[in-house]
């Protein structure tokens, strides 16, 4: 666990650890044929934070599927940094979804340390981490609650946890505030960033949210759907730490714009 | 904290009984009072036994010997717990063989199916006459009539999982088993239990079809005999007998369930 606080991800330029290029995946056999997602190309740095905005059926989920190793896409190249996949047991990738899918007989500690006995780890160092992580994301003292005793934005946090028990590289978020409240989605956006910047992993996050996707990101990717591509991905210019007061200034109200430009939506 | 007392708060308020009694007190407090209503009726409009005798009437049955109640009951008991232990190990196995092959549930359970659709009552003549009437057989119509609410529970519980949480084990390069101990089998024990309890009160149903059919001991074959006397009372106090093995069954049901899923339970539950 890296405890030092990392200022914005832009120290090395050198090397992308994930490039995608023109990735395309289409479902279906024979004639009916449906395209997902195509026209993918991003390079992410290590350290950086992208998200991925864009209407239902625009394929943001599906690139995080590819991404995550549980979809092949047919078309294009995407490739890890070489010393990306060299870790143990080659897992480098933690899920958040929607749903906090936490089991409901498993304790929150219990839960968090699911992904560690999957792939076989030392129990005592994975319990220890899973301390550590809860203090992280604000759940110290609620280790031997069950499930239905936490809130909805709580069982997310605890699901955060979960996701990263087993220190990998690459977070993948889909939709990960999407079943919150609005001001619990506004504190967790905070809380994430806090997150983030304590680990310094690499986060994919997919939302709908125009402003979510703007406010958290370092890098953004619009996707539209029909056809599903991806129109645009660039750099979110606005520095860290942010607040949410940002979100009433000029710079971010630009970038959001850019957003809705290139939905289309004016 | 508050977020967690907003959420078990509704949990709460749909528990409370509407009445200040505690909960047992009032299960207790209507079934007594039914009975001392019904007693009450017999004796104040002087009903007579053939058509309703009073609960009095009832237990007092129990003396006369020639029922011999206690190796009767226990005989039918016998039927009822057998048929459903069955039921309970050859339905969960069958399940757990359909899980984990396809191929075998592609072929054999339009089968299972249709055998489903059999009234299973209408077995009992067939499976007495192959078996020769006796406890054995009646069992085997007990467990015929219990199997596939277990078979089918089961196999329900075992294949509702979140797509989500697959694509979780998947992503950690989790292998079917892994998922199957840490995530399917505990999610499935909720469906499990739910298909036993239905079994509990079917294994009764069962065992009792078969001794009314053919048999020579078991409370079914009590009441028969009490049948031919006109004895109303000693067969509506076979009626209670079995409901209250019944129940019985149905309790160390939920006795288990409660003691293995501590933390497995349904959110409508």
């Amino acid at each position: 666990m890296n405890s030092l606080v990392r200022p914005t991800p832009s120290l090395p330029q050198s090397e992308a650890l994930i490039k995608l290029k023109q990735l395309r995946k289409s479902y279906g056999r024979g004639g009916k044929q449906f395209l997902a997602v195509s026209e993918v190309s991003m390079d992410i740095e290590e350290g950086a934070f992208v998200t991925i905005v864009g209407p239902s059926g625009c394929g943001k989920t599906t690139v995080l599927k590819i991404l995550a190793g549980l979809h092949e896409a047919d078309g294009g190249t995407f490739e890890f940094r070489p010393s990306f996949n060299g870790g143990p047991q080659d897992i480098n990738v933690g899920m958040v979804f929607q749903q906090p899918l936490l089991l409901k007989w498993r304790t929150v500690l219990e839960n968090v340390v699911l992904p560690a006995e999957i792939l076989h780890l030392p129990k005592k160092k994975a319990v220890e981490r899973a301390h550590h992580l809860l203090e992280i994301v604000g759940l110290k003292g609620s280790e031997d609650k069950y499930p239905h005793e936490l809130s909805g934005g709580m069982q997310q946090r605890a699901a955060i946890a979960r996701a990263l028990i087993h220190d990998p590289k690459l977070l993948l978020m889909d939709e990960p505030f999407g079943a919150l409240d609005a001001l619990t989605r506004e504190r967790l956006n905070l809380e994430l960033l806090d997150i983030w910047r304590e680990t310094g992993k690499t986060i994919v996050l997919v939302t709908h949210g125009i402003q979510e996707a703007i406010f958290l990101g370092s890098h953004c990717a619009v996707f539209t759907a029909g056809p599903a591509r991806m129109a645009d991905y660039f750099k979110v210019d606005l520095p860290y730490p942010r607040s949410l007061e940002m979100k009433t200034s000029p710079e971010f109200g630009e970038c959001v714009k850019k957003v809705y430009g290139l939905l289309g939506m004016k | 904290m508050t977020a967690i007392s907003a959420a078990s708060s509704p949990v709460a308020t749909s528990e409370r009984s509407p009445l200040p009694w505690p909960r047992w007190l009032l299960i207790v407090g209507v079934h007594v009072a039914l009975v001392v209503v019904w007693q009450a009726a017999v004796e104040i409009f002087k009903i007579h036994p053939f058509f309703l005798p009073s609960p009095v009437a009832m237990i007092r049955s129990l003396a006369k010997a020639e029922y011999a109640w206690f190796s009767n009951s226990i005989v039918t008991a016998q039927e009822i717990v057998g048929g459903y232990l069955a039921s309970t190990v050859i339905g969960i196995g069958l399940a757990l063989l359909f899980y984990w092959s396809r191929s075998l549930t592609a072929a054999a359970f339009p089968l299972f199916v249709t055998l489903n659709m059999i009234p299973k009552v209408a077995l009992g003549p067939l499976i007495i006459m192959w078996l020769k009437y006796g406890v054995f057989a009646n069992i085997l119509i007990a467990f015929s009539m219990c199997i596939f609410p277990v078979l089918l529970n089961t196999l329900r519980g075992l294949r509702e999982v979140e797509p989500d949480l697959l694509d979780l084990v998947r992503s950690l390069k989790g292998n079917r088993w892994q998922l199957f101990v840490k995530i399917q089998l505990p999610g499935s024990l909720p469906y499990i239990f739910s298909g036993l309890k239905v079994a509990a009160i079917l294994a009764v149903a069962g065992a009792i079809v078969g001794e009314f059919l053919a048999s020579d001991r078991g409370l079914g074959y009590l009441m028969v005999q009490a049948q031919n006397q006109l004895d109303t009372a000693a067969m509506m106090m076979a009626i209670v007998i079995l409901t209250f093995i019944g129940v019985g069954v149905y309790l160390a049901t939920v006795i288990v369930e409660r003691f293995v899923t501590v933390n497995v339970r349904d959110d409508g539950l």
